[in-house]
């Protein structure tokens, strides 16, 4: 079972004037797999950083993380990343992007051509394998971005605010998207989002974090993701119970923003 | 005919280009600022204006354009120029370009002289006797001086040869209203006028020898007012009063100055005898006699000018910015038309040097020879390497028989001493040139590039090679010159090490520039894809950087060519900066000229490559 395991995981970072920032303290959860994960929070609250650590560009300073029972050390092609602006190559066409992975370890040419062209109609990017990247609109780099780190076949995939940088249309169709992925191929998925309504359609599970020092401050189980898989997203929104959950969890996170003003008032 | 046909062309083009753009503005959106949003595009009709404008500028100030339309007028400006240079000594002596009279301006001049010196010796200390003796030599010096304006001392006959002087002259501006004059044409002399070589054809320049009706006039007035000129000059206002005065004068200086002792007085006697000397010239004159000369020469130059007619015309609008001069026995074109050589004769001459035959101080422009690979081979492959095979070098037996082994035709392989193939290789000034740059630029991105991208990574590489680089930037290149040359030699080591040089330093900061300015999550998008570290740098930051890299490298070309134009001006003997240097000792315009074009369309060129390769190879630049 390639599971995620993290216990007690500590991140302090020291400054270069001798003092410390506690970017992550103590954050101990499981994901297992096929779990479709989102990470909420305040700015600061350590969501990249934990992102970053599971990722393998960070090691934890303290506390230990596991996949699929073995300690992450580094980037691995077991986890497979999105970024919020794609950070697609654009000096590549779209189809040397999405074999870039298999180009790396000198996969067989034929079979790897027939990989990307799957995996482009999978995300709705057929016949755009010629095309050269810079000259895709950002929903579709981000369509390209996902091709591109599941032709891999990660065990778990990391997004950092994959659609932030996305107009509320374009969004909604790739929310769709991720969910008919999560679906499909069965991945264990783990986003990091700004937006309380995405992290909610999107999260089967949901934590919000809280800073100073970066904390899992509440975890949730949600249905809203199942239900996406089906139903209208837009009618879901409109729920009752999503309207509540929404609420709540927009003011607690109020609540962090107010008490770090109020600290730095004090200070 | 080929040259006016081209500005006449050039004319057309420049009107539609104007006419077109005119309509195009028009048609086009306007933006509140600046008008045209797509304003940075610029557009080929502005091109053709700009070009042809600039064309027309050099066809009409080198007179290449005049010349081509109006072929002789070059050769009749020069008989007008003779009449001129003939006229000039009479001329400057009346207030017409001056705005005084010459013996006005003798005698303001001595006579504050003469003022300064008295006042000199009277804060001077020195013996009552010899302060008399002084300053009554003053008073006479100053009385002499005076004497020459007046009409009761003249020199006699000065009038009536004035007189005779104003009506000669008057003469001749008559003669030149005179349709009749010159007389008949002498055909042997227009015979040989008309074999001159013609206009910029020699050295000479303009043919001297009038080849026209007008200018057979006004080279027939010049050798008039040539002696009338003379006579003029001849005449001297040596009244019999005041030579007597100057001899009185030379005579108690000469007295005093035997019996002088001290270095002051010395001085001041001195001093009054150079003033008292130049009475000697004798060219000043009561104002009145000279008034009928004046009066003459004005008649005489609004003559002239009438006769010219069309000629004046030319002169001004054809042939702008200069002037035809006459010497004694040639004339010469001055200002714009000098300096700035004829578009056709530039190319005249650059196709005349193109001629591999002929190149220049015995060195083809433009060309190639045939090299035999062995020397190649000789350059390429080091001689020591036979040193390094096993075995040894042949030796002679006791029947003197030289045996020659395995080792011995390496050596001769490594030293070229076989017979081989040739091959064409570019050599030339030009090529030359080209090849130079094109070496250090390559040797710079070589090794510049890698430098860069580790700086960009490393903060070690950053740190440790930053004082190095940033030190020896900022120096002008041509500031090391004299020290590379003496290192390297003036041949093409030193040359391409200085462009080495130049080159390297840009490469390195553009490539560290493009490696610093890869973003973070690309890295770490290909770390997580799988990619190496070798694999990234390859793959990702080296791509990156490319525009960076590849503006470095369009700016290296233009600053590797300017430096190496300038070194090979400092020393060397071939480039095309030595053939502008050797032509700047010998004032050749026409190939100082040709050079400098030739460098700007080699510039151009490159900077054109460049372009098309940067659209080409980076069309995600600014998009990504």
């Amino acid at each position: 079972m390639s599971d995620l395991v993290t216990d007690n995981l500590n991140m302090v970072f020291k400054l270069p004037d001798g003092s410390s920032v506690h970017a992550l303290k103590d954050v101990t959860f499981t994901l297992k797999k096929g779990e479709l994960l989102s990470v909420l929070g305040p700015s600061g609250c350590g969501k990249t950083t934990l992102l970053n650590i599971v990722a393998g560009f960070l090691h934890p300073t303290g506390g230990s993380i596991k996949l699929g029972g073995s300690i992450i050390e580094k980037p691995g092609v077991d986890r497979g990343m999105v970024f919020q602006q794609g950070a697609l190559f654009e000096w590549l066409t779209v189809a040397d992007n999405v074999n870039f992975g298999l180009r790396m370890k000198n996969a067989d040419k034929k079979d790897t051509k027939q990989k990307v062209e799957e995996w482009l109609s999978i995300v709705g990017l057929q016949g755009f394998g010629e095309t050269p990247t810079y000259q895709l609109s950002g929903g579709m780099q981000q369509r390209v971005a996902l091709a591109r780190c599941l032709i891999n076949d990660p065990d778990l995939i990391l997004m950092d605010e994959p659609l932030g940088a996305l107009d509320a249309l374009t969004r909604e169709k790739m929310q769709s998207l991720v969910l008919k992925i999560w679906k499909e191929t069965g991945k264990t998925i783990m986003i990091i989002t700004h937006s309380v309504e995405e992290a909610l359609l999107l999260g089967e599970r949901l934590f919000v974090m809280a800073p100073r020092p970066g904390r899992l401050h509440k975890q949730y189980r949600l249905p809203f993701a199942e239900m996406g898989l089906d139903g209208d997203p837009r009618e879901i929104k409109n729920g009752e119970k999503f309207i509540h959950t929404r609420e709540e969890i927009l003011t607690m996170i109020w609540n962090m923003e107010e008490e770090i003003m109020g600290k730095v008032e004090v200070a | 005919m080929i040259v006016a046909i081209l500005y006449i062309a050039l004319v057309i083009v420049l009107a539609w280009s104007i006419m077109h753009g005119r309509k195009v503005i028009r048609t086009e959106r306007t933006d509140a600022v600046f008008g045209n949003p797509i304003r940075t595009q610029g557009g080929y009709h502005w091109v053709a204006c700009g070009v042809s404008s600039l064309l027309l500028v050099w066809f009409t100030f080198s007179w290449d354009a005049g010349r081509a339309f109006f072929p002789n007028a070059a050769n009749e400006l020069c008989q007008v120029a003779k009449l001129n240079r003939a006229i000039n000594p009479i001329r400057s002596a009346f207030p017409l370009d001056n705005r005084h009279l010459l013996g006005t301006r003798i005698l303001s001049r001595d006579l504050h002289q003469i003022e300064l010196l008295s006042e000199e010796l009277s804060k001077l200390d020195l013996p009552d006797a010899d302060r008399e003796n002084l300053s009554a030599l003053i008073d006479d010096v100053r009385e002499a001086l005076v004497l020459q304006a007046s009409s009761e001392y003249m020199a006699s006959g000065i009038s009536e040869r004035f007189q005779d002087i104003a009506i000669r002259i008057e003469q001749l501006a008559l003669d030149l209203q005179n349709d009749e004059f010159p007389g008949p044409v002498d055909e042997a002399q227009m015979a040989e006028a008309l074999a001159q070589p013609g206009w910029g054809e020699s050295s000479t320049e303009i043919p001297v020898l009038p080849q026209t009706e007008r200018g057979r006039i006004f080279d027939a007035a010049a050798e008039i007012m040539a002696g009338i000129t003379k006579d003029y000059s001849e005449t001297r206002n040596d009244g019999p009063e005041l030579v007597k005065r100057i001899e009185e004068i030379r005579q108690r200086i000469g007295e005093l100055e035997a019996a002088a002792t001290q270095e002051t007085y010395k001085d001041i006697l001195g001093d009054i005898e150079k003033i008292s000397k130049r009475v000697d010239d004798f060219r000043v004159f009561p104002t009145q006699v000279t008034k009928g000369v004046e009066a003459s020469l004005v008649l005489l130059e609004k003559a002239m000018q009438d006769r010219q007619g069309a000629l004046r015309f030319i002169d001004t609008w054809a042939l702008p910015g200069g002037d035809i001069l006459a010497g004694n026995n040639a004339c010469s074109e001055q200002g714009s038309g000098r300096w700035l050589p004829k578009p056709s004769d530039t190319l005249a001459t650059f196709i005349w040097m193109a001629d591999p035959a002929q190149g220049y101080k015995g060195f083809p422009l433009f060309w190639y020879k045939m090299k035999p690979v062995s020397e190649m081979v000789d350059f390429i492959v080091p001689d020591s390497i036979a040193d390094l095979i096993p075995r040894e070098y042949g030796d002679h037996d006791e029947q003197g028989n030289i045996n020659y082994g395995f080792k011995d035709r390496i050596y001769s392989f490594a030293t070229g001493d076989f017979d081989s193939f040739a091959v064409p290789v570019p050599t030339g000034h030009i090529w030359d040139s080209i090849l130079r740059v094109l070496a250090g630029l390559f040797l710079g991105i070589l090794l510049g590039v890698p430098l860069g991208l580790f700086m960009g990574l490393s903060r070690f590489a950053k740190g440790y090679f930053d004082p190095l680089v940033e030190l020896y930037r900022p120096i002008p290149p041509l500031a090391w010159a004299p020290l590379i040359l003496t290192i390297f030699g003036i041949q093409d080591d030193g040359k391409i090490f200085l462009l080495f040089m130049v080159a390297f330093a840009i490469m390195v900061i553009s490539a560290r520039t493009g490696a610093t300015g890869t973003q973070l999550s690309k890295i770490h998008a290909a770390h997580s894809l799988g990619a190496s570290n070798r694999q990234i740098i390859q793959q990702v930051i080296l791509p990156n950087s490319l525009p960076e890299i590849l503006t470095g490298i369009r700016i290296s070309i233009g600053v590797c060519w300017g430096t190496l134009v300038a070194a090979e001006m400092l020393a060397g003997t071939t480039g095309i900066g030595f053939v502008e240097n050797v032509a700047r000792k010998q004032s050749d315009y026409e190939i100082i000229w040709m050079t400098i074009i030739v460098m700007g369309i080699l510039g151009l060129l490159f900077d054109l490559i460049m372009r098309f390769v940067i659209e080409k190879t980076i069309p995600w630049r600014g998009k990504g």
